[in-house]
């Protein structure tokens, strides 16, 4: 046994576990957080992805002694305290980008980490950011959307805090109406070029 | 207005995104405190006598609690096939094998430890002496009967649909062309994202309590009950959420009983989840059927005679699978009036794992079937797909209509369908794109598929045992509602969809109504979630109830208001009955609950199977060089009558389309000669990604069925039905022009690229004097189709015989 220190969900952990655990078992069974699951053996499904220090990482490809001194988020962690959802938590469940919620923890997480290092992603970045996050029941054209549902979201909010700040409120719908017109067309774009 | 009809977002989604569903793995109950946890030892060789079992280094490894095998659970009876008259009974099995293993993956053992990194060490230890026996995977090799799975049984024939001997040999006689062909539906695995599991734990007074991930709690307790040989009312079974299941979580398996096993035998609750690994080698697949097609018909286009023999693969026990044949024999003709039409079909067992449903289940392989017979004649004939189609298809009609196969579809408009797909994907300039390719030479030629359909969905026969489903609803004192359903959830949103139901008749918001299912002791009875029944059957049951409680609570309010039952209204507006003329009396539904519950539980009962239909049209970009096919576009009419929710409805077509596009292009599961499976995890299995199909474009048509009040039909497996077709017919119209006829699926780059060099080899500029070959009957006329468009659509038939 060895002990390892590291955040969850901000809230700082210390606990004694074999080397061998696999950070998933760690968050499912010693912190007793589960919505990340585990779909395979092979880390191909993504079911279990979390974010490690801000980036989406699988956690079953993770040893749990490996995260330590990090800061680990898992979709228990990304609602607002209050219980407002996340941006993509939000579109999802807006675009009905979720059915049978298997695949949809990591899925999630695994949109914050793409729209972290990507924030405006066209639909073919969101196909190939998500590549390795399997879903069975969705045929992915839901969750596509709601990524840049989100992604669209996102910059809106972004440009509205901008424009609020030096012209009011009308400027703020004006730039959100901008920001979706440009996501509807690079996502038609995305689609073109396929 | 109406709720119904309208995009209500789930009420189920705000759960599954922040703390995530709570499935089978995840339930943490007083009931299953101290757990131990249960690990399967599989036979790696196809097919074997177990000459030993040496549980000895095992049983000494750390935590190890216990190993079993088949000698120890042997007061438990054997399993024979369900559905004895149609299957062989002398193909039977056990629980864990006792003598004999028939496919990789057939268990053998159980480790049963403390704690589950344990387990996973421990079956390594366990010492199984295999003495091989012959592999049996080659489905013709299992008809001839040289290496017998079951020596009882004496043949690998597990059932039998029709006579061959009551073939007509004239069937094909005056036909201007015939075309026959050997068709592979491939073996795919339903894959799940969330694999098998169970937690089983005995009460004090000898009743099991299991939790399983399933598709309907009460035919899964019947299953599990008949394994461990008790009664259905001494188990109990509880269904967790369900992490996808698309036909293969029907029931409970073998597994799922040895964990109850185990959990008696130890005193104590014990749990299993299994890998991916076994998932994809223990978990029942789908398709795996041959079907050798014959089309013949008129150069006008009319098909005047079509057959379907079929060779089923059962794998190593006869299951669901073993009998699809008979619903794929049921759609032969699809939506086609197909003059003279016959099919039969023959089940055999390979050592190989087993056959279960998956999404369409039966169907997806009628339709398959016909729809590529429809292109081969179409380019045997030289006549444009679509053509083919209108010109065959059944006209249009709203009262029931018999086919030659006893199926009665109930109401449709295929043409319509077909017109509206076309029209919506620019048909005709798709083609032009097309010919402007083809005219260049370019090395990614385009090609376009069609898929007509029409599909069986809430089975079950309006005269004997007609289709019906239970429901309970109630209204609470304050203000909500709960919901009890025979149907089971596994990612469809029925809470949502039921609660709209009733939401629509007593007016209470949706948010305040509960919906619970798959609890036996909760509700007994059920049909459970397959065959896309849910909504036609259980569905409405949920708003014929809704509409009896409000009966019932109008005598209630009769005697509160002091008025005649019959000069009050039902206000949805405020939940309420108010007198007739006088807004201000009123009672709500809620007080009408204080005194007595208001509950109502009724079974609505269907006339008969609905029969949904619609047309897909697949776009493909195929790279004549390398093979790959790239799926650039997918229309679909997919027409289920009356949308209730269209965000739900499309969301199932979406995830059709998507598998019936995987199994058409990448994935299959695939065996060597000696049984080895080569696809047993995902980084083998080409299970679909983001990355490989495209936005999908819905087109809407609706045309309501008679059999229900709302006018719905089954919409969960128009995808896996029409898609695949669709895809694969797209991937050879691409290279048509180049002298292919057909290509297997999944179309992978080495198959195309093999059926181009193919087709190359053999002089493809030279129209060939076909004489549909080894068929022949007829003689179709080359010059005729040489004419046609200047492409050379005879250059195959040849190779058209069963290549």
């Amino acid at each position: 046994m060895m002990r390892v220190e590291f955040t969850v969900n901000g809230q700082q952990r210390s606990d004694d576990i074999e080397p061998r655990l696999l950070l998933v078992h760690y968050l499912r069974e010693t912190c007793g957080l589960r919505a990340a699951n585990v779909g395979c053996d092979t880390t191909s499904c993504g079911a279990c992805t979390v974010l490690f220090n801000g980036s989406s990482v699988k956690s079953c490809t993770m040893l749990t002694v490996q995260a330590a001194g990090g800061e680990v988020t898992t979709a228990e962690g990304l609602a607002a305290p209050d219980g407002e959802l996340h941006p993509v938590q939000r579109a999802f469940r807006q675009e009905h980008a979720l059915q049978c919620g298997f695949c949809t923890p990591g899925m999630v997480m695994a949109t914050v980490g793409l729209l972290a290092e990507n924030p405006e992603p066209t639909e073919q970045q969101v196909r190939e950011g998500l590549e390795g996050n399997l879903c069975r029941c969705t045929g992915y054209h839901n969750i596509v959307r709601a990524v840049l549902a989100a992604a669209s979201e996102q910059a809106s909010a972004a440009a509205g805090e901008q424009a609020s700040a030096a012209a009011g409120e009308q400027a703020s719908a004006a730039a959100g109406e901008q920001a979706s017109v440009a996501s509807a067309a690079s996502a038609a774009g995305g689609r073109a070029g396929r | 207005m109406s709720i119904l009809g309208t995009r209500v977002l789930r009420i189920e989604d705000p759960r599954f995104l922040t703390s995530g569903g709570v499935y089978t793995e995840d339930i943490v109950d007083d009931r299953l405190l101290g757990a131990c946890h249960v690990f399967f030892v599989r036979s790696p060789i196809a097919h074997a006598r177990i000459g030993g079992i040496d549980p000895s280094q095992a049983a000494a490894a750390p935590g190890v609690l216990a190993v079993f095998t088949a000698a120890d659970l042997a007061d438990l009876p054997d399993i024979g096939p369900m559905m004895p008259g149609l299957l062989n009974e002398r193909m039977r099995r056990h629980l864990l094998a006792p003598d004999v293993v028939r496919h990789v993956g057939d268990p053998v053992a159980v480790v049963v430890t403390e704690e589950p990194y344990q387990g996973e060490d421990a079956v390594e230890l366990v010492d199984v002496d295999y003495q091989p026996l012959p592999a049996v995977v080659d489905l013709a090799a299992a008809a001839s009967d040289e290496v017998v799975l079951f020596e009882a049984a004496g043949t690998n024939v597990a059932a039998s649909f029709g006579d061959p001997a009551t073939l007509d040999e004239h069937l094909f006689d005056g036909c201007d062309a015939v075309v026959r062909h050997t068709i592979m539906n491939q073996r795919v695995a339903p894959a799940p994202m969330e694999t098998r599991a169970g937690a089983a734990a005995w009460g004090h007074d000898g009743r099991l309590t299991a939790w399983i991930p399933n598709q309907g709690a009460q035919g899964t307790r019947a299953s599990l009950a008949s394994m461990l040989g008790l009664a259905p009312e001494q188990v109990r079974v509880i269904t967790p959420d369900v992490g996808g299941a698309f036909g293969a979580k029907f029931g409970a398996d073998p597994e799922h009983a040895v964990v109850a096993w185990v959990a008696r035998q130890l005193g104590r609750p014990a749990r299993w989840t299994e890998t991916r690994y076994e998932n994809l080698i223990a978990m029942t697949h789908g398709r795996a059927q041959q079907q050798t097609v014959t089309i013949g018909g008129s150069r006008d286009g009319t098909v005047q005679a079509y057959r379907l023999e079929i060779l089923q693969d059962a794998g190593a026990y006869p299951r669901i699978g073993a009998i699809l044949p008979f619903l794929t024999i049921l759609m032969t003709p699809g939506p086609y009036a197909l003059g003279k039409a016959e099919a039969i079909a023959r089940t055999v067992v390979t050592t190989t794992t087993p056959l279960g449903a998956y999404r369409g289940a039966g169907r997806p392989e009628a339709t398959a079937a016909v729809e590529r017979a429809m292109d081969l004649f179409a380019a045997e004939i030289g006549m444009d797909p679509a053509d083919v189609r209108r010109r065959n298809l059944l006209p249009p009609f709203t009262e029931p209509h018999r086919t030659a196969f006893g199926a009665l579809y109930d109401s449709g408009d295929y043409a319509a369908a077909l017109d509206k797909a076309l029209a919506a994907a620019d048909y005709a300039g798709l083609r032009k794109e097309q010919a402007g390719r083809r005219e260049r030479g370019d090395a990614v030629q385009l090609g376009i598929g069609l898929s007509c359909y029409v599909e069986i969905t809430g089975m079950g026969d309006g005269e004997e045992s007609p289709p019906e489903e239970n429901a309970t609803v109630e209204v609470h004192p304050d203000g909500s509602a709960t919901i009890l359903t025979g149907t089971s959830p596994h990612g469809q949103g029925h809470a949502t969809a039921w609660a709209m139901l009733a939401s629509d008749r007593l007016g209470i918001p949706v948010d305040r109504i509960t919906l619970s299912w798959g609890d036996t002791d909760l509700v007994p009875e059920g049909g459970g979630t397959g065959g896309s029944r849910s909504l036609q059957q259980g569905g409405m049951a949920v708003q014929q109830a809704a509409d009896e409680l409000i009966e019932l609570a109008r005598l209630r309010a009769a005697a509160a208001l002091e008025a005649s039952a019959a000069d009050l209204v039902f206000d949805t507006g405020r939940s309420a009955f108010a007198v007739a003329g006088d807004p201000a009396a009123f009672v709500p539904l809620a007080q009408l609950a204080e005194a007595e519950r208001l509950l109502v539980r009724t079974v609505f009962s269907a006339p008969g199977a609905t029969f949904p239909f619609g047309t897909h049209v697949a776009v493909v970009e195929v790279d004549t060089e390398t093979g790959k096919v790239t799926l650039r576009q997918m229309v679909t009419v997919d027409d289920a009558g009356f949308v209730l929710n269209p965000l739900l409805a499309e969301g199932q077509r979406h995830g059709g389309i998507a598998q019936g596009a995987a199994q058409a292009l990448l994935e299959e599961f695939v065996y060597d000669a000696e049984g080895n499976p080569l696809t047993a995890s995902l980084a083998d299995y080409p299970f679909l990604s983001s990355t490989e199909v495209p936005s999908f474009s819905l087109v809407d048509m609706a045309t309501p069925t008679s059999y229900n009040p709302m006018g719905v039909k089954g919409i969960g497996e128009a995808g896996t039905i029409g898609a695949t077709p669709a895809v694969q017919n797209a991937v050879v119209d691409a290279v048509a022009h180049l002298g292919v006829r057909h290509i297997d699926m999944p179309a992978s780059p080495q198959r195309v690229w093999r059926a181009l060099q193919a087709a190359a080899g053999s002089g493809r500029s030279t129209p060939q004097a076909s004489t549909a070959a080894g068929s022949g009957r007829s003689t179709s006329q080359a010059s005729t189709a040489a004419g046609s468009g200047g492409s050379t659509p005879q250059a195959s038939a040849a190779r058209s015989e069963g290549a």
